[in-house]
């Protein structure tokens, strides 16, 4: 039995059963990271012996279960970088929210995993300290900003961990490394801790080996927060209740802006195509649900919407890391405002610059109304599409990238193409909506199975619903277990 | 010539916590003490609008009667400075708290109505020292986070004279409601002017220049006279005025330019996405109205009316809620309103001036003040020696006046058998006015009182010395 | 394509950029500039600007003070890129008097 390549409910089962204790877990985190992450560098920092975890009672819901963090969430009294080297030095003094939650919950902090520097990325490339490799084909990137965390889960290097949001950051990676990776709805899960990238935009979620661990995990995480003036303040369902429930009757909507062609989206692959719009819907159907087809007419322009807020709001979210209080300062300066420019000029990596530098653009005097003012009004329309949708289905599927992980390299020189690998996900973050991406087919690309992920979004607060349609599915297909990640 | 100014006032808001965190808002505590994860700027923190702060910015814009937005918004104002940890103040631009309302001003013998444009709700920044090293300035954050209400006036206001008698007016109202201490040493009232001058009223208004940092009405005053005066000048000699920014040097008396050396701020102001919309009420606003107190203007008009005062008096005793309050108190006792606002127009407020204190700093109750103001009514002292001898100690001590009158053998000497002696000596020192007074001129009589008094160190009742006097010469006369 | 100067937008963002950077970032710039111009063809005639996905309003805190940790707060002080007693510090800022 090795316990790093348990799911978090195997684990509290074994627990209970006191077949193993919590750090026999560490210690085979320890020795799989030892043997595996030389060859993703999924972590930025792996010590069990600084691993986090309260007294609390053993029947706290994630009571010895290991969570890794990306490390752009607090933990008090531990280095947090956001990938960056803006960040060199920082400790935080205080706990993320969600941290407190896990705490409280039981859960073991162990751990803070590599992401695209502050967030900016689809590929897990521009971080500070390296890129991570996808644990599926190490030649190929985990997807982005969480790729570390989707990588660990992956590998097995960890049983769970958390991930942000903003653009697909957690799906996209999911779908890429063959995981399940929920962004839950805007105001579910508080925002307290977690280092901004686009506050109109970030949620954070789990990234899990399997759904129930997902639903397990939000469970925690999701609730109030008095920290955070956009935290809803909505009871929170019982999420693992809802597993196991059938799906008959249940209607699904296709967007059919996001599967046609020539509706100004680069090209989806085939294998994801078929996979989704093919062998998806029939599982579906056969499970009793009603697949149709709606429309979400505002979908073409949602990465131009997407692409003036999420840097407007970085750029004034990341003018903090100035050097005057904390983190990396250039020394050489002359004057203040040198210091400024320089510390900023060496600290931030090339794309944290290019998002900085276009987000001051289009707020800029003379700009805002064209740019920023109009994307918020375009995000109104995006969001009415998704009002309309749902009164007409339940959930809604597409795939969550359009094709399975590419190369390291192969993308990152043109920004325009990069940007939209997000073209699945961006909207859910746009409109608010919760979204999970779970596997829904393999892709054998040169002997390595690659997987392809499918995306369900629900109404907003109705993360129980993609639970709900997200378990049948996993339990009918068993691509969880077909790609490892559940063994029994 | 005719100036045009508008204010622009930052009142700090009276609450226990900072606007955004649970941080005590103190002055003086030692550097960098009062601050949190919050105000300090740091990574993943998010602000929580403080309850108070949105009441008493209510509060105020209902006493300034002025409108809350429909919606109320926060905004970010974007520039960079060691003073504002986040690189950003969360303010608000497109959508304040109150828009419009007015102040009245006595403006000579008129009563003029300035407009208000807005009050908006903004955190304030932490303070820079730059007097410690020769190469570094030191950063402090305890400020950081305060809550600030800044009201902006339209540009009504015409003179420097104006603009003072405006933000009197403004601080009576802030203090009378209990939003502000308004206690300018420690900064709660800053203010910037906006001052423009053309030569007709037909000529479209001049190039506005605002002048920043005003921290006393003295400050307000000579600056804006200055403003007013170099731009006037220019005007006449034809020389070009900029839009710009000016400091007011207190040393050398006069404005100077802020030299940018950076490129026109551009504030790039966008909606503070970590902040949720705000609104208020119909029955919230008619709450919080009914709850205003008497505000000054009411209260000056109360004064005039129920005490028989002058408009003069009332506005003094109107100005500060603390000062009115001791009046009303001291009168009711006393039953004599006129010599209570004489009292206080006059010893209190020289003593208040004199010393750099305010009314809550004495020990003076209505109960002392009323005494202290029948004992001279009553002939017992001079008003010269309870201004002079009594109060002071009084004020200070809370002790009565009664007592400090005995101790100090300071009672007015009205019928001492040494009275008459002064007065038979003052007019056998001197002679020649005393002739002078016999052959009819009256101010030789004066003179005579005059040393009667210095002789009793001020302790004899002038009009009983006067009376001597006259029964003595007259008889001399009729002998 | 229309080619933009990105100089002053640098110093806006108090971001020092090398002329090799300059040279990428420009094209790419303008490029994504002109990939956002598509937005141009959507109809917001009396739209609501969505600043914020949530319907939420008037979120407050009572006004009640609580310290934060004082080691943990002068420990932070302590690590800063500059401090000097319980002072941040910075390099003088020049208060000019022309």
């Amino acid at each position: 039995m090795i316990l790093s390549e348990k799911t978090a409910s195997q684990l509290s089962a074994l627990y209970k059963e006191k077949k193993c204790a919590p750090d026999e877990t560490l210690k085979s985190l320890g020795e799989a990271v030892r043997a595996k992450d030389a060859r993703t560098r999924a972590y930025i920092q792996f010590d069990p012996s600084r691993a986090r975890r309260r007294d609390v009672s053993k029947d706290a819901p994630l009571w010895g279960v290991p969570i890794a963090v990306k490390d752009n969430i607090c933990v008090a009294d531990e280095e947090i970088t956001c990938a960056s080297k803006i960040l060199q030095g920082f400790i935080s003094p205080y706990h993320a929210t969600v941290i407190e939650k896990l705490l409280a919950a039981g859960a073991v902090i162990c751990g803070r995993t590599n992401m695209d520097e502050f967030a900016f990325g689809s590929s897990c490339e521009t971080s500070f300290y390296g890129p991570t490799r996808n644990p599926r084909d190490p030649g190929r990137v985990p997807g982005g900003s969480s790729g570390g965390s989707a990588a660990c889960v992956a590998d097995h290097t960890a049983i769970a961990a958390l991930g942000s949001d903003t653009g697909g950051s957690i799906r996209q990676p999911a779908s890429l490394c063959g995981v399940v990776g929920i962004k839950p709805t805007y105001g579910r899960v508080s925002r307290y801790g977690l280092v901004a990238f686009a506050s109109s935009l970030d949620q954070i979620g789990p990234i899990t080996k399997d759904v129930r661990d997902a639903a397990l995990l939000l469970g925690v995480l999701a609730g109030h927060d008095p920290k955070d003036s956009t935290s809803a303040n909505l009871p929170v369902p019982d999420y693992p209740e809802v597993l196991g429930r059938p799906i008959k009757g249940m209607k699904i909507g296709i967007p059919r802006e996001y599967l046609s062609s020539g509706s100004g989206q680069s090209g989806i692959s085939p294998a994801v195509q078929k996979a989704v719009r093919e062998d998806a819907v029939r599982v579906l159907e056969r499970l009793g649900a009603s697949c149709r087809e709606v429309s979400l007419p505002h979908t073409a322009y949602a990465a131009s919407t997407y692409y003036i807020i999420a840097p407007s709001e970085a750029s004034s979210n990341l003018a903090r890391f100035d050097g005057v209080r904390f983190g990396f300062r250039h020394r050489g300066g002359k004057n203040l405002l040198e210091m400024y420019e320089k510390t900023r000029g060496e600290g931030f990596g090339a794309e944290a610059k290019r998002r900085i530098i276009l987000g001051t653009y289009s707020l800029s005097s003379g700009y805002y109304d064209a740019y920023y003012l109009r994307a918020m009004k375009v995000r109104t329309k995006i969001k009415n599409d998704f009002d309309e949708a749902f009164k007409q289905v339940d959930v809604l599927l597409t795939p969550t990238s359009p094709s399975t992980a590419f190369k390291l390299g192969e993308k990152s020189t043109d920004p325009v193409e990069m940007y939209l690998s997000d073209i699945y996900t961006i909207s859910a973050n746009l409109a608010g909506v919760p979204a999970i991406s779970i596997p829904c087919g393999i892709e054998e690309r040169a002997g390595k199975p690659l997987p392809i992920g499918l995306q369900f979004m629900a109404k907003p607060f109705d993360e129980a619903a993609l639970f709900q349609v997200a378990h049948a599915f996993e339990q009918h297909t068993d691509f969880h277990k077909k790609l490892g990640n559940v063994k029994e | 010539m005719i100036p045009t100014i508008g204010l622009e006032v930052h009142t700090q808001l009276a609450t226990r916590t900072k606007i955004f965190c649970a941080c005590a808002v103190e002055f003086g505590a030692p550097p960098n003490s009062r601050a949190c994860p919050v105000c300090l700027g740091l990574p993943g923190v998010l602000p929580v609008l403080n309850r108070e702060v949105f009441r008493l910015g209510l509060r105020a814009v209902l006493a300034l009667k002025g409108t809350p937005s429909a919606v109320i918004r926060f905004d970010r104002k974007n520039y960079f400075y060691p003073d504002l940890p986040k690189a950003y103040q969360i303010s608000q631009y497109a959508a304040p708290l109150g828009q419009g309302g007015f102040i009245e001003i006595a403006s000579g013998e008129k009563i003029k109505k300035i407009r208000l444009n807005r009050l908006h709700l903004e955190e304030d920044a932490g303070k820079l020292i730059h007097d410690q090293s020769p190469d570094t300035s030191h950063v402090d954050l305890n400020r950081a986070g305060t809550p600030l209400a800044e009201i902006v006036s339209e540009p009504d206001l015409e003179s420097a004279e104006e603009a003072v008698i405006y933000l009197t007016g403004l601080k009576a109202i802030l203090k009378a409601i209990g939003v502000s201490d308004c206690d300018m040493e420690k900064g709660h009232l800053r203010c910037d002017a906006n001052v423009s001058v053309r030569k007709t009223a037909s000529d479209p208004l001049g190039k506005k220049v605002e002048i920043k940092n005003l921290n006393s009405f003295r400050a307000v005053k000579l600056a804006i006279q200055y403003e007013i005066r170099r731009q006037s000048e220019a005007l006449e000699k034809g020389e070009p005025l900029f839009q710009e920014t000016r400091l007011w040097d207190e040393a050398r008396q006069k404005t100077f330019t802020m030299r940018s050396k950076e490129e026109a701020h551009d504030y790039r102001y966008f909606p503070e996405p970590d902040l949720v919309p705000f609104s208020v009420s119909a029955e919230e606003i008619e709450k919080e109205r009914k709850a205003l107190p008497e505000l000054p203007a009411e209260k000056k008009e109360r004064f005039v009316r129920e005490y028989r005062l002058s408009a003069y008096d009332a506005g003094l005793l109107t100005q500060d809620l603390k000062i009115a309050e001791l009046f009303e108190e001291a009168a009711r006792i006393a039953r004599d309103n006129k010599t209570v606002a004489n009292w206080i127009t006059g010893p209190v407020f020289s003593y208040l001036n004199e010393k750099g204190k305010a009314i809550e700093d004495l020990k003076l109750t209505p109960a002392l003040l009323s005494a202290a103001a029948n004992l001279v009514k009553e002939g017992k002292v001079s008003l010269q020696v309870a201004k002079e001898k009594i109060f002071p100690e009084m004020a200070e001590t809370g002790r009565a006046p009664e007592a400090i009158l005995k101790e100090k053998g300071l009672a007015q000497v009205s019928d001492d058998p040494s009275l008459e002696e002064w007065v038979v000596q003052v007019l056998k020192e001197h002679p020649k006015v005393v002739d002078d007074f016999k052959s009819g001129k009256e101010t030789a009589a004066m003179f005579l009182v005059g040393q009667v008094m210095r002789k009793s160190r001020g302790k004899a009742n002038p009009g009983r010395v006067q009376e001597l006097i006259r029964r003595k010469l007259k008889a001399d006369r009729t002998s | 394509m229309t080619p933009i100067d990105l100089r002053p937008v640098a110093r806006l963002a108090r971001l020092h950029l090398t002329d090799a950077e300059l040279k990428t970032l420009e094209p790419q710039v303008a490029r994504i500039l002109d990939f956002i111009e598509s937005l141009k063809a959507v109809k917001i005639e009396g739209v609501e600007p969505t600043s914020h996905p949530l319907s939420l309003s008037n979120v407050f805190r009572e006004d009640k003070p609580e310290a934060f940790d004082g080691a943990a707060l002068e420990a932070f002080i302590k690590r800063s890129p500059g401090s000097r007693g319980n002072f941040f510090e910075v390099p003088k800022i020049i208060e000019d008097k022309s």
